[in-house]
């Protein structure tokens, strides 16, 4: 048994092919016999991932020695590797009838998001400056909030709870979309952007429109890295001090 | 060759990655600042010339798509390997204000969609 594993943990990423092949097969075969394909097999794989990371620990499955591979293929070089060949199928054409929308919504998001969060981090006792700023931030992605903690030096358990709010929208938000997206329209290249562009978690809204209809994928992920990007600039900056004006 | 396919993609996925982090270091953010997406435009427009063009065989193109059809499988993997238990165990202010803070971006959708060109 020990050697198996030992097999499995030194041939990881080619057993992490192994795995989510059968991952996807099954929730394929799910989505078509037991939803007559009204779930998309994508999300439900989505969903079973996120299932199956809650047996892990830290690092999800990839915790458990034998799945240390799912690391590497669903880590941030593969990720976004195959993030950026999804702009293949993107035209030029279609990202430029956004237009001056797709930075208003970038900007607007990272605000929307930053004050909600904050101000529900304040409402619970997080009442500095500088915790509103960091639970603000992670309220826009799980990247922005501890790159935002880190800058203004927050404590380490306010960080955790910005990168918690982060994962927690990321998967809200692969969940929901699939569902709320025909109610919000998003069924064109130029929603998926503004979608991408409001919401921003990066994974979130690709697993999400990849749920959703795999064609919009390139426009919502293109506007979702801005938007980390826009936090990353304005939530330790100028948001910060906004906050500060009112706070200290 | 599908590797011509590959290669230009590692070609955009690295220049976009030096942009956004040249990008980080100037604001003195220990950042990447939109290096995909960076990644991402700089395909698009190699992508649209080399289409105007001709440049661009099938097959070199299968190289790119067979990266974008791995895409799922990806974020499958991704999601298995995300710190669910913490991001449950953040409490209650996690919870809420990750909940609250999408609802309000989703509720936006809509209303900024009709400042689109159709």
């Amino acid at each position: 048994m020990n050697d198996f594993i030992k097999i499995l943990d030194k041939n990881g990423l080619v057993f992490a092919f192994l795995v989510v092949g059968v991952i996807m097969y099954l929730s394929y075969y799910v989505s078509k016999k037991l939803t007559n394909s009204k779930i998309p097999g994508a999300a439900i794989a989505i969903s079973v991932g996120l299932v199956i990371a809650y047996f892990g620990g830290e690092k999800g499955v990839a915790s458990i020695p034998a799945f240390s591979g799912m690391a590497l293929l669903g880590g941030s070089m593969l990720r976004d590797f195959s993030i950026v060949s999804t702009a293949l199928g993107a035209s030029f054409h279609e990202i430029k009838k956004t237009g001056w929308v797709g930075f208003i919504v970038l900007v607007l998001g990272t605000v929307v998001a930053f004050l909600v969060g904050g101000s529900i981090g304040y409402a619970m006792g997080y009442t500095d400056a500088k915790s509103f700023a960091t639970i603000g931030a992670g309220a826009c992605t799980f990247i922005v909030g501890p790159v935002t903690g880190s800058a203004l030096g927050a404590t380490s358990d306010v960080i955790a709870i910005s990168i918690a709010i982060g994962v927690i929208k990321s998967i809200l938000v692969t969940i929901a979309t699939p569902f709320v997206a025909k109610r919000l329209g998003i069924d064109n290249p130029q929603t998926a952007m503004v979608f991408g562009g409001l919401v921003g978690s990066t994974s979130g809204v690709s697993a999400g429109l990849a749920a959703t209809d795999v064609k919009l994928v390139p426009y919502g992920a293109l506007t979702a890295t801005f938007h980390t990007a826009m936090g990353c600039l304005l939530c330790p900056s100028i948001l910060y001090f906004i906050v500060q004006l009112f706070l200290s | 060759m599908k590797i011509y396919g590959v290669a230009i993609l590692a070609a955009c996925f690295l220049v976009g990655h030096m942009v956004g982090d040249s990008l980080g270091r100037a604001f003195h953010l220990s950042g990447n600042l939109g290096g995909v997406g960076f990644a991402m435009l700089l395909l698009v427009f190699a992508n649209d010339y080399f289409k105007r063009n001709n440049l661009i065989p099938a097959e070199t193109e299968n190289g790119i798509l067979f990266w974008s059809s791995m895409y799922i499988p990806v974020v499958v993997a991704m999601s298995a390997t995300q710190n669910v238990k913490a991001a449950l165990s953040g409490g209650w202010v996690a919870l809420l204000a990750g909940i609250i803070a999408t609802a309000a971006c989703f509720i936006l959708v809509p209303i900024f969609s009709k400042f689109t060109k159709k």
